[in-house]
């Protein structure tokens, strides 16, 4: 129960922070609207290829928009801390009785909470423009809960990160590779579609394409399992093994006794 | 008002970063209610030494205890009974004083309305009423350093870390933090350990003076035993016509040796106790007219020489 009480006053701290500077979060919000606007309709004849899987370009691509948000809310998770480190306000709070563990999941408020807003404006704007979701309420609920959880693996990232480097530019180097596993994945086109061989190689061995396939498979195939099962299970891993990475890696840079 | 709680006792102390041997084997005790200055040049050794007896940094070897409790096997108990406004500015520009009040003391188990009574009555102490629910980036160096002393209050500690809290303030805040910081080892009987770069901040505020250079404390006493351990008083003079200032400095050279003196003066640290009478009559018998003589008496500055052979101004440099 304190350790909770403990995640909660971290992570209240984190979402004022982030929503006072309005600078941090109003581009990450914009900019993955902004594509999907110019991509739905730039590449809408994508959609008369022969087995692609809708006729709404939209629907198909607005899951890149989902991990979009998700990376660049992991990166204020991460620059956050690195400033909290270069300032010594993580100082101040290993002085105080909170638990490493309330630390981590607390500073990472922030992102979840901007991931979880991201989304909903995301989703929102989809509708708005005409797109169905094929698995209904419930896959609505299920996309929101994906892109809270891709937010929370990112950011883990983000958090170990900014505890190795101490540096806010350390945080913000991680994300040419992230951008990189965005764009060598199944975000433009099926993967069945894509006929170079080494670009469909790299998407079928790239983890990114089956949070991709499982969020999209919701807007436009309804309940498949095993899209939703990979898709599930990479984020579960990418949380664990991130959050593990910032654990080990908080117990090196706070080294209270 | 009795102390609260026992002080600290320092063994031996060590701690090394790679080949760097920055705090290099220092004995300490501080009695409580006392407050200790700790005094020396940049990387001396002081914050290093704050960091290891507030339990952020573990010692390489040696023996340290604070309030009663080993820094190292005890540490979550030592952080219980401390309070440190570390030399980091370590606040939020994106939070008000308040909400940092608030999420200190609610770290610290402190809810509800007994948390709301010390958030008020420690904004009246450091006189940030008014200011206490702007953002930290419109508050001044002076009311960020209060504010860092209210946190540090916010659990009632019975020891006070201080890592040079007045540096870049001006000196009315200054004049204002050390009035607090008294009050608070007079009235409360908190133990105060506080470094700092200046020389007047240790001789006003502190009742023992210790001298840290290249993890070596170099002398330790109250102020005034340390400016009696160096017994020489300094006569300055200034002379009308600069022109005079050879003869003038062959003169007062019979007096003492030659010292620093401010821009167009002369300046020779006694060898005896009484000599300004003896310097005046000399300047009269040559005929030598002066514009200004000065009688400055020993400064924690003429011990720190005295220990090290620099001035804490020029410490960074290195020893002719």
């Amino acid at each position: 129960m304190e350790v909770a009480h403990q995640v909660w006053l971290i992570a209240r701290r984190s979402l004022l922070r982030t929503a006072r500077q309005p600078g941090t979060w109003v581009p990450p919000l914009l900019f993955p609207l902004m594509l999907m606007a110019v991509n739905s309709n730039g590449l809408r004849a994508a959609t008369h290829l022969p087995g692609f899987p809708t006729h709404s370009f939209l629907a198909f691509f607005i899951p890149f928009s989902f991990m979009q948000g998700a990376l660049f809310a992991s990166g204020i998770a991460g620059v956050d801390l690195a400033r909290d480190i270069d300032t010594g306000f993580l100082n101040r709070l290993a002085l105080t009785p909170v638990r490493g563990s309330a630390l981590l999941l607390g500073q990472i408020g922030g992102a979840l909470g901007l991931g979880a807003a991201q989304a909903v404006v995301y989703l929102s704007v989809a509708l708005a423009a005409g797109v169905h979701i094929d698995a209904g309420v419930g896959g609505a609920v299920l996309i929101l809960v994906l892109a809270v959880g891709a937010a929370a693996g990112f950011g883990g990232l983000g958090l170990f990160l900014a505890l190795r480097t101490g540096s806010g530019e350390g945080v913000q180097s991680m994300f040419p590779l992230l951008f990189f596993l965005l764009l060598v994945s199944s975000m433009n086109l099926p993967r069945n579609l894509i006929e170079v061989g080494w670009f469909r190689d790299l998407a079928t061995i790239n983890p990114v394409s089956y949070l991709i396939e499982a969020l999209r498979s919701l807007v436009i195939q309804g309940w498949n399992g095993e899209a939703l099962g990979l898709g599930f299970g990479f984020t579960a891993a990418l949380i664990a093994v991130s959050m593990l990475l910032a654990a080990r890696q908080l117990r090196v840079r706070m080294t209270r006794t | 008002m009795p102390a609260r709680d026992a002080g600290i006792v320092v063994e031996g102390l060590v701690r090394e970063f790679k080949d760097v041997r920055a705090v290099d084997g220092i004995d300490l005790e501080i009695s409580p209610g006392e407050i200790y200055g700790f005094l020396g040049p940049n990387g001396a050794g002081k914050s290093t030494t704050v960091h290891m007896l507030t339990t952020l940094l573990p010692p390489t070897a040696g023996r340290a205890t604070v309030a009663g409790y080993d820094v190292v096997r005890d540490g979550a108990r030592v952080r219980a009974r401390i309070g440190a406004a570390l030399q980091e500015t370590a606040l939020d520009p994106f939070l008000s004083g308040r909400e940092h009040l608030r999420l200190q003391a609610s770290l610290h188990g402190i809810r509800g309305a007994k948390r709301t009574t010390l958030q008020d009555d420690l904004l009246a102490r450091v006189g940030l009423t008014q200011a206490a629910d702007r953002k930290i980036r419109t508050y001044s160096g002076g009311m960020k350093r209060r504010l860092d002393l209210a946190l540090a209050l916010i659990h009632n500690p019975s020891m006070l870390f201080l890592d040079e809290p007045t540096t870049g303030l001006d000196p009315q805040s200054r004049a204002a933090l050390w009035e607090e910081v008294g009050r608070l080892s007079r009235h409360e009987g908190v133990t105060v350990f506080l470094t700092t770069q200046y020389l007047e901040e240790a001789d006003v505020l502190a009742d023992r003076v210790g001298i840290i250079d290249h993890g070596h404390i170099v002398a330790e006493g109250t102020p005034t035993q340390l400016k009696a351990e160096i017994g020489r008083s300094t006569v300055e003079v200034v002379p009308e016509s600069p022109e005079e200032t050879p003869r003038l400095s062959a003169l007062l050279t019979r007096f003492g040796v030659p010292t620093a003196g401010k821009p167009g003066a002369t300046a020779v640290q006694l060898e005896g106790r009484d000599g300004l009478a003896d310097v005046v009559r000399a300047l009269d018998l040559e005929g030598l007219r002066t514009a200004e003589i000065n009688l400055h008496s020993p400064s924690l500055d003429d011990v720190f020489l005295a220990k090290t052979g620099r001035t804490l101004e020029g410490a960074d440099e290195e020893p002719a």
